[in-house]
């Protein structure tokens, strides 16, 4: 059998040193009428017809290799060195469980603090955590945090925060008493300032704010600020716009979160992703999941170990923070490996490149007859495309005759929003890819009209 | 310590109203690390928790032996929680509560009968 | 043998790879005040020192491909080599989670099978993969209890009992979902004390949380008497997959009661524990909840496969697209090499190795209950000499090169020792173990002191524990 090292005559001593006749005989626990009578409903197969039905699986479908991706909402398709897949590769880091055994768990250890400094040093917040789910989870868990340390049960949220993060964070607060309230959007894409006045009161814990938002449109995040007064901001931010665009922390969030696909994860159809959890320093008690600190051995030698660990469920159990457990260690440690490998100017260099693409992709598609820009305020990597028809069915046509993943329409999200295309332009798109979704925008839109 | 009273809980109640836990308690709980005190002004209810007592790996509540209000909170044990082990009856106190109703300290267990209770309790 | 921090590697000036050329000036897209002041502190680090100072902090770790990892309840099987191959095949990797259902019609073939699979394990008749852990997937059948008290008008159940023996997660997300933590306690045999639990039952019990085999490694005999009772007063039983390693192919949690299932991929299913993550936590249930699992889930509709968004009592997404893909086609990869032969034999293969490591030890150590284990078991260091404790056998086991067993845990067993060796070790493997823990329980007779010392020949020593929760350094 496979990955099982026993021989027949292993079994055979196994058993007569236990004092059994059958394996049988160990499950003697299991009722009578419990035990399976049979289980014999898929054949094995070898290494290589497992490889074949596998590649055959992968090749069922349209990865960003073949097509050129535009498509983002959330998942980016963003270049990967090769020195991040090398260095994950390293089984000591891949097949290690969580450092419970710190002394024997450095590297882990030390990878993870290296991951909470960058974060800190991307979003500008003093403490971060090891890792969690995904950036919609962390967004829920956000939100407790904010409700529980304010005591307050109003949670206000721009409306052009994405939906697949409310989604989630709805989910997280489907059981206690916190209510959401939505603020408009504005005509440019941005937070009504007005709207965000008037719902704001001494019962809001906090407001949550996408930036860059779902619509890829960059908030004026003091201003907003300003607004809220001493009222907690809770920022989601796409980290890789975080080596170009203000950290949160310097206008005023007191968390940040996000998820971390954007910085080497590759998009594989969702996840694993990383989501980040950011803090400021008096909020560092109120974290959920797994925190590396730094201290020395009894020879006085520096090393890492998990701290602050009464926060959590082995040993607060039902009072705990949160109940996570595992989180997503080695997505973080790619991010980690990206981040380094980028630097300080390679990863601003990234940011710039997204930026100028995109702004490219939108004035190219801007000149084709009936497109237009929804929203006029400043943007970074996506951009929501104004069509002259069903953007799905646009979209559709575009694949179809062009190879082009031409974005994501928004009718996916709201049935009402039929025209709207959000675009998404990495540093990975070239000149000639930009050009093309331009023109089969306009080859198509004309056809279909 | 024959000069306070006690909660079976391990906490210790002073006439002037400072409470702290006792010796036996910051034992079994090891090297402190962080103590969660209360804010001041807060009312209490007599057994109502006060806050948390953390260790590496534990974590306890600990519980206000009268009903009053909390007047003052031991605001060195945030850089310094091991003030706890090192002065449990002293510099290690946690809060001070003005009591409501200072008849609730006659019900309290003086040291001797809370010594006892320890004893047989522990291991 | 230490390793600095990237951060003390950085010289001004240097990058490692290059992404993107320049792009030019930012300013002529954006306003100022939206722009960073100054560059993030991020490393300035060359290429290759990049990949030695990660390289160095790979050595500095112990995996599954290291040694022996017995950690108990954590199921540290062989990982396949095979698994990293398929799940890192560019069809899957570079896929989109929004991509049109029909340009994924592979990716969804993989995981509406998977759902099958599971569900056959199991003997359920519905799969949602989207939970990304094990604590996500508890979480999920939570939630999922409380959308079924809502519309069966019973929404003032609120109370969830698990056993003492259970999983920190367990009543931390019995809590995180709003409802009310209710313990019962075991009998002197390690399963649920019965009385015990009809005490406790009563018509706010909306339902039950356990792991059979328990944390103790025992299988609960009585568990369909158990799951009779919550029934009966209403409420629904969730088996907790912590421990599912053991009972593939020999008996399915549908056929004891349970109502709602969670597995662990990385546990059972061989994908790797990758330093702490990523899991995921796929949930099965009855078709009585099927429209409430989290959606979408994957369907079929003659050839061709699709996204069902229509489930009507859904609790809503626990994480933001479809899960943890890659970790899907690792163990959609393994189940596919064992097929469901190979899976039952996985099972027996792992209660054998356990049973015969347990016959070799419990002479050495202490050890409460008299029966077979399943597939891992718990001594207990309580009766060690000399002021010897379980900490420091696990630490002094590093020394030997060896991972350390699961400790302090279940909370019941005092000084507990928790060991699942697993189906993917030799008898080579397990007999070496042996001896080296009977030498170190003589070494505790002896000279108490190695223990206590221990470990010597790690990277680091043991760490001043105190002093990091004291005074937190957590950022550089």
């Amino acid at each position: 059998m496979a990955y099982i090292p026993l021989t027949a005559s292993d079994r055979e001593q196994m058993l007569r040193k236990i004092g059994v006749a059958s394996v049988d005989e160990l499950f003697s626990d299991i009722p009578e009428d419990l035990r399976l009578k049979s289980f014999d409903w898929l054949p094995p197969s070898d290494e290589r017809e497992t490889l074949s039905i596998l590649k055959g699986l992968a090749e069922a479908n349209r990865a960003a290799a073949e097509a050129p991706c535009f498509l983002g909402a959330g998942a980016y398709d963003h270049y990967i060195p090769a020195a991040v897949d090398a260095i994950c590769s390293r089984s000591e880091f891949y097949t290690a469980y969580t450092p419970y055994q710190p002394e024997v768990s450095q590297g882990t250890l030390q990878a993870i603090f290296e991951f909470q400094s960058l974060i800190c040093a991307l979003t500008g917040l003093a403490v971060s955590n090891a890792s969690m789910y995904d950036g919609p989870s962390a967004l829920g868990e956000a939100v407790l945090i904010a409700s529980s340390y304010t005591k307050k049960q109003k949670v206000l949220y721009a409306e052009s925060l994405s939906p697949v993060y409310l989604a989630v964070v709805r989910t997280y607060l489907e059981s206690g008493s916190i209510e959401l309230i939505p603020v408009k959007t504005a005509r440019d894409g941005r937070v009504d300032p007005s709207d965000l006045s008037s719902k704001l009161s001494a019962d809001t814990a906090c407001l949550v704010l996408q930036n860059p938002n779902f619509f890829g449109v960059i908030e004026d995040g003091a201003a907003l600020k300003k607004i809220l007064g001493p009222t907690m901001l809770v920022v989601c931010a796409d980290p890789n716009s975080l080596g170009l665009l203000a950290p949160p922390g310097s206008y005023g969030a007191s968390i940040c979160v996000g998820d971390c696909q954007p910085l080497g994860l590759p998009m594989s159809f969702g996840g694993p992703y990383a989501g980040y959890l950011a803090v400021s320093n008096d909020l560092m008690r109120k974290l959920p999941g797994r925190i590396v600190g730094r201290t020395v051995d009894c020879d006085g030698k520096t090393g890492f170990v998990l701290t602050l660990q009464t926060r959590e469920q082995h040993i607060k159990r039902e009072k705990a923070t949160s109940n996570i457990c595992s989180n997503q260690a080695l997505c973080a440690l790619r991010s980690t490996i990206y981040i380094c490998l980028l630097g300080k100017t390679g990863l601003k260099n990234v940011s710039c490149a997204c930026l100028d693409k995109a702004h490219r992709m939108a004035e190219a598609a801007c000149k084709n007859k009936g497109f237009s820009l929804r929203y006029t305020s400043p943007f970074y990597k996506e951009f929501v495309l104004d069509c002259p028809s069903n953007a799905a069915k646009l979209a559709e046509e575009v694949f179809n005759r062009f190879g082009i993943l031409a974005g994501v329409p928004l009718s996916r999200f709201n049935p009402q929003d039929s025209n709207g295309l959000l675009i998404s332009v990495t540093e990975k798109r070239t000149g000639d890819e930009i050009v093309g979704l331009s023109a089969a925008l306009a080859q198509v839109a004309g056809g279909l009209k | 310590m024959k000069d306070r009273k006690y909660l079976k809980s391990h906490e210790w109640i002073k006439p002037d109203g400072h409470v702290g836990i006792s010796d036996f308690a910051q034992k079994e709980l090891g090297d402190i690390v962080f103590v969660e005190l209360p804010e001041v002004g807060r009312s209490v209810n007599k057994g109502d928790s006060l806050g948390m007592i953390e260790s590496v790996k534990a974590s306890s509540e600990f519980y206000s032996p009268v009903s009053g209000k909390v007047a003052t909170i031991n605001d060195s044990l945030t850089a310094t929680p091991e003030l706890v082990n090192q002065q449990p009856y002293e510099n290690g106190w946690l809060v001070q509560i003005t009591p409501s109703n200072p008849a609730e300290m006659n019900e309290l267990l003086d040291y001797d009968t809370y010594a006892a209770l320890a004893e047989a309790g522990g291991h | 043998m230490k390793e600095k921090l990237i951060f003390d590697y950085t010289r001004p000036g240097k990058t490692g790879v290059l992404c993107s050329g320049p792009a030019g000036s930012p300013e002529r897209h954006l306003p100022a005040d939206l722009i960073r002041k100054d560059y993030a502190n991020l490393p300035e680090v060359s290429e290759v020192e990049t990949v030695r100072h990660f390289t160095r902090l790979s050595q500095l770790n112990y995996g599954v491909d290291s040694g022996f990892y017995p950690l108990g309840s954590c199921t540290m099987k062989y990982n396949p080599k095979i698994n990293e191959k398929t799940a890192s095949l560019e069809g899957f990797a570079g896929l989109h989670p929004m991509i049109p259902d029909s340009l994924a019609q592979g990716a969804l073939r993989l995981i509406c099978e998977l759902q099958e699979y599971l569900c056959r394990i199991t003997g359920m008749q519905a799969c949602s993969l989207q939970p990304a852990a094990g604590a996500s997937g508890e979480f999920t059948g939570l939630l999922m209890m409380r959308r079924w008290h809502q519309v069966k008008g019973t929404a003032h159940k609120n109370e969830i009992i698990i056993p003492d023996s259970a999983h920190g997660t367990n009543p931390a997300s019995v809590a995180l979902t709003g409802f009310r933590v209710v313990e019962v306690k075991s009998n002197s045999q390690g399963w649920v004390d019965i009385e015990a639990l009809k005490q406790v039952v009563n018509e706010n019990t909306a339902g039950l949380m356990i792991t059979n085999p328990n944390t103790l490694g025992l299988f609960d005999g009585n568990i369909r008497q158990v799951a009779d009772i919550i029934h009966a007063a209403g409420g629904l039983v969730h088996y907790d997959g912590a421990n599912l390693n053991a009972i593939m192919g020999k008996c399915r949690p549908f056929d004891m009661g349970f109502d709602i299932v969670h597995m662990n991929l990385h546990k059972t299913f061989s994908t790797p524990h990758g330093g702490g993550g990523p899991g995921s936590g796929p949930v099965t249930v009855t078709k009585e909840l099927r429209d409430f699992l989290p959606g979408p889930i994957a369907a079929r509709s003659g050839d061709s496969f699709f996204m069902d968004h229509d489930l009507k009592h859904t609790i809503g997404k626990v994480t933001g697209f479809h899960g943890n893909f890659a970790v899907m086609v690792k163990a959609y990869t393994y189940i596919r090499m064992l097929g469901s032969a190979g899976l039952k034999a996985a099972s027996e293969t792992a209660v054998l190795n356990a049973n015969y490591l347990l016959k070799l030890l419990d002479q050495h150590l202490k050890r409460d209950f008299p029966q077979f284990c399943m597939h891992e078991f718990v001594l207990s260091g309580r009766e060690l000499p000399n002021g010897v404790h379980t900490l420091d056998i696990a630490k002094r086991l590093l020394d030997y090169g060896y991972h350390a067993p699961t400790i302090y845990f279940p909370l019941i067993v005092k000084e507990a020792i928790m060991i699942e060796p697993t189906e993917t070790e030799s008898l080579e493997t397990l007999d070496a173990f042996a001896s080296t823990m009977v030498r170190i329980c003589e070494e505790a007779a002896a000279n108490p002191e190695l223990l206590k010392q221990a470990p010597v020949s790690t990277p680091v020593r043991r760490l001043d524990e105190v002093n990091a929760a004291r005074k937190p350094v957590l950022c550089a």
